[in-house]
């Protein structure tokens, strides 16, 4: 369960649009977490995550006059939040292409079929697991990224990640689908080869 | 059951099986299919592991450091309302 509803939003627009800073303080402590988690997944370090979160609520504070409501608060805030993160990256890394649509990276197929699910929790989420599993979504292109990190572990749903990358409902289930399947793949080698260990332990 | 057109076609609706959007007589071929591959099984049940195991670790993740709030607040000028939390 996620600790933050995006979907069940309180706050005022009238009052956030009249400047009431009250208001705002509140909106930004109940969006904070998601959009801080969100930039340090995608840049992978905490100050790059911290001039997200900063300059995503300096221009929230700047634009809130021209939100037109036509989505929802948190889907606005994500947009500005991953325009400031892909800048970010863009600036990192300059050869990356950032095209957000149309990606065809080439096969999914998976390459070798190890059923790893019976490995023990403890060791799928260790702390040496859990800094792989964030390495690996990191060395996927962004757009497969994003797509990932919003739909699965934001759990935002496919119409609102639409609207904030500003893609289609079926690009999106494309990427997903790419990314998942991606991210099995590299899970099947790491987990795959503790498998062997385990089995060669055992033995 | 190795037919590997049949297997990479399948491969393609996997990921909205697992989201339960897939079209009833899609799922339906699926399942059909996975209960006599055991290739396309292993793989349906690695992609919901590996789905399950991101959901899991960010679960697990603390909110917002007091420190980057407290520069957070400062910088947007709102320091007078960081008391309530
Ligand atoms: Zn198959």
């Amino acid at each position: 369960m996620s600790e933050i509803q995006t979907n069940k939003e309180t706050f005022s627009i009238e009052a956030l649009q009249a400047g009431d800073r009250a208001e705002f303080a509140r909106m930004m402590d109940h969006f904070s977490t998601p959009i801080y988690r969100l930039g340090l997944k995608i840049l992978g370090n905490e100050q790059d995550a911290e001039d997200i979160l900063q300059e995503t609520f300096i221009k929230a504070y700047r634009s809130i006059e021209n939100f037109e409501g036509r989505s929802a608060l948190s889907t606005w805030l994500y947009r500005i939040a991953t325009n400031e993160a892909l800048m970010l990256l863009r600036k990192r890394k300059p050869a990356l292409d950032l095209v957000l649509e149309d990606d065809d990276e080439g096969d999914i197929e998976p390459h070798e079929i190890v059923d790893w699910c019976c490995l023990p929790e403890e060791e799928m989420l260790s702390t040496e697991s859990r800094i792989f599993l964030e390495k690996a979504v990191q060395e996927l292109s962004p757009s497969l990224q994003l797509v990932f990190l919003m739909r699965d572990v934001e759990r935002l749903s496919i119409k609102e990640t639409a609207q904030i990358l500003e893609i289609s409902e079926s690009a999106v289930k494309v990427s997903l689908m790419r990314a998942r399947l991606r991210l099995r793949e590299e899970l099947n080698h790491y987990f795959g080869v503790k498998l062997d260990i385990r089995k060669v332990r055992n033995a | 059951m190795h037919d590997k057109f049949v297997c990479d076609e399948l491969l393609k609706h996997i990921s909205e099986y697992v989201d339960g959007t897939l079209r009833e007589d899609l799922c339906v071929q699926l399942e059909e299919h996975i209960h006599s591959c055991h290739n396309c099984e292993i793989v349906l049940n690695t992609l919901k592991k590996t789905i399950d195991l991101y959901q899991g670790t960010s679960d697990m993740e603390r909110s917002l450091p007091d420190d980057v709030r407290s520069r957070l607040f400062a910088r947007l000028d709102l320091d007078d309302f960081i008391e309530k939390s």
